[in-house]
This record gives C-alpha cells, sequence and structure tokens, in this order.
C-alpha cells in the first residue's frame, strides 16, 4: 500500500509533472544542441544511425514519461474520490472532429497545390472525352468524399459515449436500404454507359478508306524504343523475330517489297490532326507503351500485336506556349515493369504541321542498309524495283519465314 | 497444471480425445488447438508485416534521396547496396517482395488466418475446427512458405524481382532479370505452399461453420464476421487452385522448356526457341486469383469492423441482412471482374467494355456496407476503444480508396492511370490500409480473449492516431503522381524532366512512411508487453453479446467447460428499449427479457408470441419501445 501512498501523493505528482517537462525540454536542448554546436560536418552526425536511434529513444523516453505523469493524474484523482480522470472518450471524440476540419483542409490544399501539378489538358481527340470523364467522376466522388467523412467524423464527435444516455435501437428500414442501394446504382450505371462509350470510341474505329491513318511501329526491348515508320507505301513491312540479328534488330523480313523503304527514326514524330495507328510489338519482355499527354497506353507484347489509334490536337509549339514552358515536349515511356532499366526508357515526341512533317520524313533513313541487302541476297547498288521483287520471291522461299498477320 | 484439471472437467463430451497429455511441443508447437494455431498465425503474420513494412522503408529511402548515400544499407545489404546505394534490380526485388508478403503472408494469412481460427468455433459455439489436424498443417504450410520466401534474400541472385504479380517472360527468363532465377523459383515453391495453406484453412473453415454450430446457431444468428470469414473461405477454395495451376504451368515454362507463357521472344540477339505461348494467358490466371484474393483480403477486415462498430456504437449493426448480402453480391461479383486489371494488357478491347461494367457492378454492395456502417454510428453511444478507432479508420480508408476504384474501374480513365501512383494509391488505402486497421482492430479487440489480458488503451490511442496520419500523408500526395503520368516501380525520378517537380512530395512521403512505421513500435511493445504484463481480462471487456464471450479467459481445449452454450437469439441486441442493461447476450433466452422482446424477435412462431402478449397484458408497464 505504501507504493499507492506515494503514488496518490500530490507532491509525487508534481514531480513527476516537473520531471516531464524537465526532460521534455532537455530532449529539445539536446536536440538543438546538437543541431548548433559542430558547425563543422553536421553532414556526418545527420548520417549517422546512432544519431537517429538516440532521437528516438529521447521520444520513447518522452512518451513513456508523458504516459506515467497521465497514470500518476488518474490514479490521484480516484484516490480522492473524484470524477475519473481524463474522458478519453472525450478526447477520441474530438480528435475526429479536428481531423474532420484539418483533413477537409488538406484535400483542399492538394487539390489546389498539387492539383495544379498535374499533366495539362489532352492533347489528342480521344483524349478530351477522357477528360471530360474524369472531371464528371472527380466532382461525383469528391462530394461522396466529402459528404460520407463529414458524417463519419461527424457522428464520431456528436454520439461519443455518454452514461446518461442509451443508443438507439434500429436495427434495419428497408426504404432506407433501397435507397442507397438505387441511388449509386443509377449513378453507377450512367458512368458505365459513359465510359462504354468512351472505350468503344476508342478502341472501336471505323476507318475510312480515304483517310488512312499514319501507320507507326514501336517495337520495345530492355530498355528502350525503336520506331519505324512505313515509308512511301503507307505499311510497315513484315518482321520476323527469327531474323533477328545484330545488323538486323529488329528482325524485319526485307523479302517483303514493304519493309524496304520502312524508315527508322529516333523520335517520333506526327503531323497533327490527322490520325495515327500504332503498331506496338515487344522484341523480350512486356512493356507499356504510354504517353500520357495523350491519354494513350497499352502494353507491348512479345509474340502479339497490340493497336492503339488516336488523333494529336495539339503541336508541341502549341502545348509549350499553353503550358508557358518553352521546354515542354511531349514524351513516351515505359509502365509496365520491365526489369532494371525501367525507370529509364523513354523517347520524344514532337507534334508538328504536315509540312513539317513531310520534311522531316525526307531526311530518315530507311532500315535497309547495304550489310542487309547483302544478307537479303538483294543488289547493293539501288535496283529498280520489279527485279529486286523478282529476286526477293525466289529468296524468301529459303528462309520460309513464319510471318506475322498484320492488319492491312 | 489447470489445464488437465480443465481436461478432465470435461472429459465427458469427447471421450474420444484420450488421456493424451500436452507437452511444450504438442501446446505450443505443433498445436491443434484452433486458439493456439490462431495465435501463431497472428505473430507470423506480425513479423512478417514488420519485415515487409521494412523493405519499404528501404524503398521510400531509395525514392527520397536517390542520389545520396546511406552506408548503413551497404552494411545491411551488402552488394545489392554498393556504397550505400540501392541497386535497380533490388529496388525491383524490394517492391517485389513487400507486396508478396503484405498481401499474401499478412493480409491473408495473418487476417483471416488468425481471426477465422480463433473466432469461427468460439463465436459459432464449436469445440474446435472440423479437422484440428488439418489446420495445424495448415499453418505449417504457412510457416514454411514464409520461410522459403525469406531465404531468397540469401541467395546470390536475389530474390524475385517482377513484381508481385510476376508477369512473364519477365519472370520466366533469368537473363532479363537477376532475380527470375533461383529467386522466382523459391517464390514459386512458397506460393504453392502458401496455396496448400489457404486452401487447407479453407475448407476447415466452410466445414466448420457449416456443419458444428451450436444449437439455435442458425445461419442468420451468425455474427457478420463469421459470415465474412465463411464467404472468404469460399472465394480462397474457388480460386487459389487457379493460382497453382497458372504457377505450376510457369515453373514448367521455366525449368521444363514448355512455351505456355513464351512466345517469339528475342534477349538482345539471342533468338529464343519458345513458341505459341501467351503472356497474356498468365495475367487472366493470376488475376482470376488476384482479384477475389483483394476480397479475400477485405472482407474478413469488413466483418470484424462490423462487430467492432456495432459493440462499441451499443448499437445493433444497421441492415444485418443487407450487409450479409452484400457480402455475398461481393462474393459472387469478384470472380467476373479480375479484366480489370487487364485493360490495357492488350486483351481484347471488347472483353474490356464487359469486364468495366461488372467492375462498377461491385461497386453497388461495397457502397451499401459503407452506408450502413455510418447508419449504425449514427445515434450510437460509441465508446472509443481503440479497435472502435480502428474500425472508424478502416471505415474511412474504405471509403476513399473505393472511391478511388471508381476512376480505375472504368476502362476509359484506366488506359492513363493504369500502372501510374494512382494505383498505388488507390490499392494502399483500400486494401492496404483499410486491411491492416481492420486486422489491428481485431487484434485490440480480441486480444484479452486470445491471452486473457488487456492492451493498454492509451498506447492503443497514440498508435490509432500516428498510423492513421501518417497512412493518409502517405497515400493521399500519391494520387497526384499518377495523375500527372508517374509510372509506378520506378527506381528514381531523376530521368524526366517531368517528375522532378515530385522529388520534395517524395521526401515528404517517405517521412510520413517513417512516422508510420515508427508509430508501429507503439504496437509491439503494447502487444508483446501486454501478453505477460497486461491487466488480466474480465470475462466480458467490451460488454459483447457474441458467444466467444461466455467461454472462460482461462483457455481449455475444448473452449467450455461442460456443455456448450445455447443460442437463442441473434448477436446484435444491444440497447434494446425495454431491458435494464445495454446489451444481451445471444445466450439469454427470450423467456428472460419479456420486457424487452419485440415482435418480430419470434419470427413468426404463434406460441411464443402469444406468451408474449399474455406476459404483456399481465405486466402493464407503461413500456418505452423507441
Amino acid at each position: 500500500m505504501s507504493l499507492r501512498k506515494f503514488i496518490t501523493n500530490k507532491t509525487t505528482a508534481a514531480l513527476a509533472v516537473l520531471l516531464t517537462v524537465f526532460a521534455n525540454t532537455s530532449a529539445f536542448a539536446q536536440n538543438a544542441a546538437a543541431a548548433a554546436a559542430p558547425k563543422v560536418d553536421m553532414g556526418e552526425v545527420y548520417k549517422s544511425v546512432i544519431f537517429y536511434i538516440l532521437v528516438f529513444l529521447a521520444v520513447c523516453l518522452f512518451i513513456a514519461i508523458v504516459g506515467k505523469a497521465l497514470k500518476v493524474y488518474e490514479l490521484s484523482r480516484e484516490a480522492q474520490g473524484k470524477e475519473g480522470g481524463i474522458n478519453w472518450n472525450r478526447v477520441n471524440s474530438s480528435l475526429f472532429a479536428l481531423f474532420l476540419v484539418l483533413g477537409l483542409y488538406g484535400v483542399y490544399w492538394e487539390y489546389t497545390v498539387h492539383g495544379a501539378m498535374l499533366l495539362p489538358d489532352a492533347a489528342s481527340v480521344h483524349g478530351k472525352r477522357i477528360d471530360d470523364m474524369f472531371n464528371l467522376t472527380l466532382i461525383i466522388t469528391t462530394i461522396v468524399f466529402i459528404a460520407t467523412h463529414i458524417l463519419l467524423f461527424g457522428f464520431s464527435y456528436i454520439y461519443k459515449y455518454s452514461a446518461k444516455r442509451k443508443a438507439y435501437y434500429y436495427p434495419h428500414n428497408n426504404t432506407i436500404e433501397k435507397i442507397w442501394t438505387i441511388v449509386p446504382a443509377l449513378v453507377l450505371t450512367v458512368l458505365v454507359l459513359m465510359g462504354f462509350l468512351t472505350w468503344r470510341s476508342i478502341f472501336f474505329k471505323v476507318e475510312d478508306p480515304n483517310h488512312k491513318p499514319l501507320q507507326i511501329e514501336v517495337t520495345s526491348e530492355q530498355f528502350k524504343w525503336s520506331i519505324r515508320y512505313p515509308g512511301a507505301d503507307g505499311i510497315v513491312g513484315h518482321k520476323n523475330y527469327k531474323l533477328t540479328t545484330a545488323s538486323n534488330t529488329l528482325g524485319i523480313d526485307f523479302s517483303d517489297l514493304k519493309s524496304r523503304d520502312d524508315l527508322m527514326a529516333d523520335e517520333m514524330v506526327i503531323p497533327v490532326n490527322k490520325p495515327v495507328k500504332l503498331i506496338l510489338n515487344s522484341k523480350d519482355v512486356i512493356h507499356s507503351f504510354y504517353m500520357p499527354h495523350f491519354r494513350v497506353q497499352l502494353n507491348t507484347v512479345p509474340g502479339m500485336q497490340t493497336i492503339f489509334e488516336f488523333t494529336p490536337t495539339k503541336t508541341t509549339a502549341q502545348m509549350q506556349e499553353e503550358t508557358n514552358d518553352p521546354n515542354f515536349k511531349f514524351l513516351f515511356y515505359c509502365a509496365k515493369i520491365c526489369g532494371a532499366g525501367h525507370y529509364n526508357m523513354q523517347k520524344d515526341v514532337r507534334v508538328v504541321s504536315e509540312k513539317e512533317y513531310e520534311e522531316w520524313l525526307t531526311k530518315q533513313k530507311t532500315y535497309l542498309n547495304d550489310d542487309l541487302r547483302k544478307q537479303f541476297n538483294l543488289p547493293v547498288a539501288p535496283a529498280p524495283v520489279k527485279s529486286v521483287a523478282d529476286s526477293a520471291a525466289k529468296d524468301s522461299a529459303a528462309v520460309k519465314p513464319n510471318q506475322m498477320a498484320l492488319n492491312k | 497444471m489447470s489445464t488437465i484439471a480443465l481436461h478432465d472437467e470435461h472429459n465427458h463430451d469427447h471421450a474420444d480425445h484420450g488421456h493424451h497429455k500436452e507437452t511444450l511441443i504438442s501446446k505450443y508447437v505443433f498445436s491443434m488447438d484452433h486458439k493456439m494455431i490462431a495465435k501463431q498465425f497472428l505473430i507470423t503474420g506480425i513479423i512478417m508485416a514488420v519485415i515487409a513494412m521494412g523493405l519499404s522503408i528501404l524503398f521510400r529511402i531509395q525514392l527520397a534521396w536517390p542520389d545520396k548515400n546511406f552506408p548503413f544499407l551497404e552494411t545491411f545489404l551488402g552488394k545489392w547496396a554498393e556504397g550505400g546505394r540501392i541497386k535497380s534490380d533490388f529496388y525491383l526485388a524490394l517492391v517485389t517482395i513487400h507486396g508478396t508478403i503484405m498481401v499474401f503472408f499478412v493480409l491473408t494469412a495473418g487476417l483471416s488466418g488468425t481471426f477465422s481460427n480463433l473466432l469461427i468455433p468460439l463465436q459459432i459455439g464449436a469445440r474446435d475446427m472440423a479437422s484440428p489436424f488439418l489446420n495445424m498443417l495448415s499453418y505449417w504450410f504457412f510457416f514454411m512458405a514464409c520461410v522459403v520466401m525469406m531465404s531468397s534474400f540469401f541467395i546470390q541472385t536475389g530474390p524475385a524481382s517482377g513484381g508481385w504479380t510476376v508477369y512473364p517472360p519477365l519472370s520466366a527468363l533469368p537473363t532479363a532479370i537477376p532475380g527470375s532465377g533461383l529467386g522466382m523459383t523459391l517464390w514459386l515453391i512458397s506460393m504453392v505452399m502458401f496455396v496448400a495453406s489457404s486452401l487447407m484453412g479453407g475448407i476447415n473453415y466452410v466445414s466448420t461453420i457449416l456443419n458444428m454450430r451450436t444449437k439455435g446457431m442458425d445461419l442468420w444468428k451468425m455474427p457478420l464476421t463469421i459470415w465474412a470469414f465463411f464467404l472468404t473461405a469460399i472465394l480462397g477454395i474457388l480460386s487459389f487452385p487457379v493460382l497453382v495451376a497458372g504457377v505450376v504451368l510457369l515453373v514448367f515454362d521455366r525449368s521444363f522448356g514448355t512455351s505456355f507463357y513464351l512466345s517469339d521472344i528475342v534477349m538482345g540477339t539471342t533468338i529464343l526457341p519458345n513458341e505459341g505461348g501467351s503472356p497474356i494467358l498468365w495475367q487472366h490466371l493470376f488475376w482470376f486469383l488476384g482479384h477475389p484474393e483483394v476480397y479475400i483480403v477485405i472482407m474478413p477486415a469488413l466483418g470484424i469492423s462490423s462487430e467492432v462498430i456495432s459493440v462499441n456504437s451499443r448499437k445493433p449493426i444497421f441492415g444485418y441482412h443487407a450487409m450479409v448480402y452484400s457480402l455475398i453480391g461481393i462474393t459472387v461479383l469478384s470472380f467476373i471482374v479480375w479484366g480489370h486489371h487487364m485493360f490495357v494488357t492488350g486483351m481484347n478491347p471488347l472483353l474490356g467494355g464487359v469486364f468495366m461494367i461488372t467492375t462498377l457492378i461491385i461497386a453497388v454492395p461495397s457502397a451499401v456496407k459503407t452506408f450502413n456502417y455510418l447508419a449504425t454510428l449514427w445515434r450510437g453511444n460509441i465508446r472509443f476503444t481503440p479497435a472502435m478507432l480502428f474500425a472508424i479508420g478502416l471505415v474511412s480508408f474504405f471509403i476513399s480508396g473505393g472511391l478511388t476504384g471508381i476512376f480505375l474501374g472504368n476502362a476509359s480513365l484506366d488506359i492513363n492511370l493504369h500502372d501510374t501512383y494512382f494505383v498505388v494509391a488507390h490499392f494502399h488505402l483500400v486494401m492496404g490500409s483499410a486491411a491492416i486497421f481492420g486486422m489491428l482492430a481485431g487484434v485490440y479487440h480480441w486480444f484479452p480473449k486470445m491471452f486473457g489480458k488487456m492492451m493498454n488503451a492509451k498506447l492503443g490511442y497514440l498508435h490509432f492516431w500516428l498510423t492513421f496520419i501518417a497512412a493518409y500523408l502517405v497515400f493521399f500526395p500519391l494520387h497526384f503522381l499518377g495523375l500527372d503520368g508517374v509510372p509506378r516501380r520506378y527506381y528514381a525520378f531523376t530521368e524526366f524532366e517531368f517528375m522532378k517537380k515530385w522529388l520534395t512530395v517524395n521526401i515528404f512521403v517517405t517521412w510520413a512512411a517513417i512516422l508510420a512505421a515508427l508509430a508501429q513500435i507503439a504496437f509491439l511493445f503494447n502487444f508483446f508487453y501486454s501478453i505477460f504484463k497486461g491487466k488480466v481480462s474480465p470475462q466480458n471487456p467490451w460488454e459483447s453479446n457474441t458467444l466467444e464471450w461466455t467461454a472462460p479467459v482461462e483457455h481449455l481445449h475444448g473452449n467450455w467447460p461442460g456443455e456448450i452454450p445455447t443460442v437463442y437469439r441473434w448477436p446484435y441486441d444491444y440497447s434494446k428499449p425495454g431491458h435494464d442493461a445495454d446489451f444481451i447476450p445471444q445466450t439469454v433466452p427470450f423467456s428472460q427479457t419479456m420486457s424487452s422482446n419485440l415482435p418480430h424477435d419470434f419470427e413468426g412462431n404463434a406460441e411464443a408470441e402469444k406468451i408474449q402478449q399474455d406476459w404483456e397484458l399481465a405486466n402493464p408497464v407503461v413500456q418505452n419501445k423507441g
């Protein structure tokens, strides 16, 4: 019992509080001292693990002392026969109310500050539809998010425990249940319908024979992209992975006539307002072709072709003006884990006017070079296309490539 | 020993038990008692959680300070962090193992394994599981899975590093990433053992719930926890075998030269012989488990929070039937939504449209559950025990993370959000944080049942508030990175001009993550300290109605001395008007609560209704039935 006496003793309580204050200030003093004293090489101290362990132990000690002080306080109240110490129900409910207020402010801050750092408006036709739908979804979910949280934390605050009160026995109400089943269902139906129609408009395009999209083939491998333009015929030629060599890294099958004029490019240059059909594939593992400014993403899969069609609506120059950033550039990069270099697998994209595009295109080299001509038994000097075609037809029989079907 | 004496007391109940003597090994190691197995699952789960959290801090450090050296990292990680800087392929290993451990070992085994084992027999009134032996095996398979998974940190080529979804070909080709060598083999072995463990557990849970309920415990008198565990077990039984099928095929591809997932692959200039496979097949098989898996993770947490919220609001859970039906709805729907992980993987776009519809439908039962929680809190008399705090936190996370799911479930929006930090933020809130909070709520609530001691409430408050705030500080800003097009699993943000503006955010998030991790020390201390030094728990510390609180505090094999109690009513008679106490345990017959019985209590039993009417005529007290 002497221990109890000791604890309930007012002097001890006062001492404990003093000790807390002291420990508190001294802990801070230590920190301050540690921060102020050795101005010479503070970096080393901050790097040492021991420093952080000590800080942490000091914090633990502080918490332990606060805990003990609280216990002493509660026991002394109890011993004096007063109403129990701290009302933790009230503390916690008030903290929920505080959390609600600060949290709502935090959300507002995030929406306005971080929300202003996001991707600029979509630079493609379908991207605009995606953005519109995103905004609609954002408005709906934000309303629900805030309303439900006000209720959740508000109820927590209002209906905190009181010995005088009894909870309201309210096991069910089928009408209310029906309402909050049907209302979310209706809202979601609207979102599903919009999403479904947008999705269809992106992936099920009816091709207009007069406006054939520009084909660009993109091949991914660890950790780079290769771009192939179709050349004059507008069609990228066949590939066969079995033909891959050091000089023919994509495994282009040059016995296919359509391959011979295919151009290689260091960056993706596309004319504005013209549909582009991306033909994606991968040499080794799965990558993801991600071009966020145009709201374009599709995985590149080995052994399978994936196709994404989109129409850019803004040139790079326009975008630089809009974003007030003279260094702005469109990009595409990898978004599917693909190995150690995943974090740096990118290529620039330039959207230009039709004229600039044609100009740029004339400067690009073909994939077919003299080395490859030899390999495929093609005449090294550019010969009339017709005779090339004949000789190729004979040779291709020997190679017997396992050709992939390509949508033309 | 007292246990022997107690054993004698209930010997007549199951004489076939024979006279086995408890040794240290049979009691603590190869125990067949569901309560001990639950504790084994819990403590293993906690250890794995601490490891996985530690891994996350390591890669958070890398993300925050990509150009600084941390010599202590080299001390711990050796050649994987040469010069104090984590290597990029090891970074991927960290992410992979963090995800695998958290999803499977912590949130599946640690959560479901612990509370299904502890609560199913105790809450339905059974002496033990249907097959205690299978139950023991289930734990030991899980344990071995953990050991094998962790052993991959001690091999030359390092652990699996293709992401926790281990998509081939990356996971199939050691030339693509070193982790796909022996590390991946260990991952696959570990996963097969884990699935075996889950299946043994699941089958046991289902058969126990269906066959071993005590007298009076019909399905509609079961607590929502049991409903949640029951449906979770069914989900697991139906979906986990598909993962094994996928895993076995991957083993064949890796080790025996088959081509289930591989085709047309050229590594550099080396042409691989595999032909005719499809990497997409793995994704279908994986997500056929993988999506139900996230419900396997969240449903037990929802069940636990239903119970905790009802008990501590001193109110019946609002819409008990609706809660059960929404769980059933989630269970059924979760089998037909897996494709929403694959909208942009090259799956036929037609399927994308279908999966979008099913995915958004599953939001409806989830919304119903949320609203029911809110309605339960309304006009309650809320006791803020640590368990209750965590349950409220769960509801908050479930709302926040659930709402962002509406973005991702929409195929069109997913095009730009897929595999970005938006996804990371989404699932860490809705399935990571929410499920962990459910688990912690369960631990605080049933700790007295597990160990016969009370945990320190004040440390619990501290733990909750630090974790709750830190979790939001970590995951809320990450949404915005995703909306800016920052992909996940990036080793460093240094190579892209536009990502540099997020570097400060990354530092902030890392500090918040460290705060969250340190807050767990409050829990760990509280947990282990209270096991030994905690205050002894009273019989029914939370004044709860469910059956487990009628079992003695002192554990005994068979749970109840003497007969198993009979159940007369549903588990949510809290604050029933007309009754003096604000709770009526399930074991109290209606004949003892004549003053508070309501007409629908009798479920149309005319005789009982008549007795009640007669009693009310005979006792014309002015009754206030709210």
